[in-house]
């Protein structure tokens, strides 16, 4: 039986993390992600399915741990908010080019630097096109309940085991912080096989050495992996995009955001829908790989898209490669850690309406 | 049925253990539950508030620009959140320190004195259970026996021995809550 509990965002992730049978957690403390160390510091899950949980000296250090636990095919995972995440980039890139799986989670404070701790959407590049160096794609997943703070933790290790891939959870402060009812999965065992195709276990008579590299001089060689890597990203565009729609049958205007910024731009569908205007919401659950067609196929039918994230303006670039200029692209959102209401984005719709 | 709530003072009023066994309370009668902090800085030694809502809906939005209700437990808070408060909804505040007191014609306004009511009880943190009775008194949107398994939940074990003051808190707040104005 699955069981009930109202907590943070960050709890279900810790909580969902010792019940996917994770095998082991490295992390340093940052606000306001810092629920997710406490809680499986506190929780001692060494003593109920024997995972190790460590606070590493840096978060350099964590997601070095994270490369060599993950080469040993062991599933694990770091967490940490943006500036944190930022230190994390040399690692993760070297991951991403060791084709090794892993889960990053990602609770966005504002930036730049050190910023504010308070929430914000602004690493959604960093997340998407590739934080790190090189040409390399992550899975990234937007939470955009404390539900599916526990759910995506689950489908993380799925996802990354399936592409040997690192997987980033894509949420931020509001998320993190806020308390929902969720219903928790199962615990599943830890793994008890690691393929022998590739995962470091120590070799065996029966075959060649598994060495773990992001390293080839040779160009030839590097270009071949690469293609093999963008291959794989295809693959993904092709077979992971995950969406929710809300009201888009016979809307006109579509906002496109994830995360918080949905659950606002939820607010803001009813809220337009009860002035009569024909609003719905298009929340992208997989921010790589993105809902390209989906979002292609309603540019043929409504009258304009307002994409609305707390930052500058990021994912609107997506939406508007999407849409290629069959109807107008905006962007909405407060940011610097300023959350906006669901009274500002119906505010900004309303004015693109009477303006266009 | 849906409930949108502010609650506002200072840190260390329990506004946030306020608003979480208001949202368990919820839980405990099958309704949907949002509970969003003002975290940081903010907690230490300045204003603390969180955002509740109770819902027979599933919960969109967590951040909120107006409310139903807003529990006012400070001056800063008065100021800031007055104006925030759906007309006809409801205003609840404690009247200690309260030097500007609400003006708005068009909403419901109750004073709670719990500063004042919790000194004259055993403990003086049952101050956030009598604004928590004086709110469940006008708003009844929660049975008290919820309440009560609200608080278990939130309460760690060993300090379930306080349940039965916190109870008697609130139940003191039912009776002293005082309807001050009627919105026009």
């Amino acid at each position: 039986m699955s069981e009930l509990k109202l907590m943070k965002g960050n709890e279900a992730v810790a909580e969902a993390a010792i019940r996917a049978g994770a095998d082991a957690y490295f992390g340093y403390p940052i606000t306001p992600q810092s629920e997710v160390l406490e809680y499986l510091m506190s929780e001692q899950p060494e003593k109920r399915t024997g995972m190790i949980v460590l606070q590493a000296e840096s978060e350099v250090a964590a997601i070095n741990m994270v490369y060599g636990a993950a080469g040993t095919g062991k599933r694990v995972m770091t967490s940490s908010s943006s500036p944190g995440i930022s230190l994390k980039q040399e690692g993760i890139s070297y991951i991403a080019g060791a084709e090794l799986p892993c889960l990053i989670v990602n609770v966005v404070r504002g930036g730049p630097g050190l910023g504010t701790i308070q929430p914000s959407q602004a690493d959604y590049f960093q997340s998407t096109k590739g934080g790190g160096h090189g040409d390399y794609r992550l899975i990234v997943l937007a939470p955009a309940s404390v539900q599916e703070m526990s759910d995506f933790v689950k489908l993380g290790f799925e996802l990354a085991f399936k592409y040997r891939n690192p997987v980033l959870m894509l949420s931020d402060g509001v998320i993190g912080q806020m308390m929902e009812k969720v219903e928790l999965f199962d615990q599943q065992p830890r793994l008890d096989y690691f393929d022998p195709a590739w995962t470091t276990t120590g070799k065996t008579d029966d075959r060649g050495r598994n060495i773990i590299t992001s390293l080839d001089l040779d160009p030839y060689l590097m270009e071949k992996h690469n293609q093999m890597l963008q291959a794989k990203y295809r693959k993904i565009e092709e077979l992971e995009v995950r969406v929710e729609e809300i009201m888009i049958e016979d809307a006109e205007y579509i906002f496109v955001a994830y995360g918080s910024s949905a659950r606002i731009s939820q607010k803001a569908v009813e809220l337009a829908r009860a002035k009569g205007i024909k609003a719905g919401l298009l929340r992208p659950k997989t921010l790589f790989p993105f809902p390209k067609r989906i979002i292609s196929e309603l540019a043929d039918r409504v009258k304009g898209f307002l994409s609305v994230e707390m930052s500058a303006g990021q994912m609107v670039e997506d939406v508007r490669l999407a849409v290629n200029g069959k109807v107008w692209v905006e962007h909405f959102g407060r940011y610097g850690g300023v959350v906006h209401s669901p009274n500002e984005v119906l505010d900004a719709l309303e004015n693109l309406i009477e303006k266009k | 049925m849906t409930e949108e709530i502010i609650i506002a003072g200072f840190g260390g009023q329990g506004v946030l253990s306020m608003g979480k066994i208001l949202a368990y309370s919820g839980i405990m009668q099958n309704m949907e539950v949002s509970w969003m902090p003002s975290y940081g800085p903010e907690m230490r030694g300045g204003t603390a508030n969180v955002t509740v809502i109770l819902s027979e809906e599933k919960v969109s939005s967590p951040i909120l620009h107006d409310f139903d209700t807003a529990i006012i437990l400070n001056q800063q808070s008065m100021d800031k959140f007055e104006q925030s408060v759906k007309s006809g909804g409801l205003l609840l505040y404690d009247g200690n320190g309260i030097t500007r007191h609400p003006e708005r014609k068009d909403i419901n306004v109750f004073r709670i004195d719990a500063a004042e009511e919790s000194s004259k009880m055993s403990s003086t943190k049952t101050f956030n259970m009598i604004v928590l009775g004086a709110f469940l008194k006008i708003k009844p949107i929660v049975e008290l026996e919820n309440v009560i398994a609200g608080l278990k939940k939130s309460l760690p074990k060993r300090h379930h021995h306080l349940i039965a003051v916190n109870e008697e808190g609130i139940k003191r707040g039912m009776q002293v809550v005082r309807e001050l104005q009627k919105a026009k």
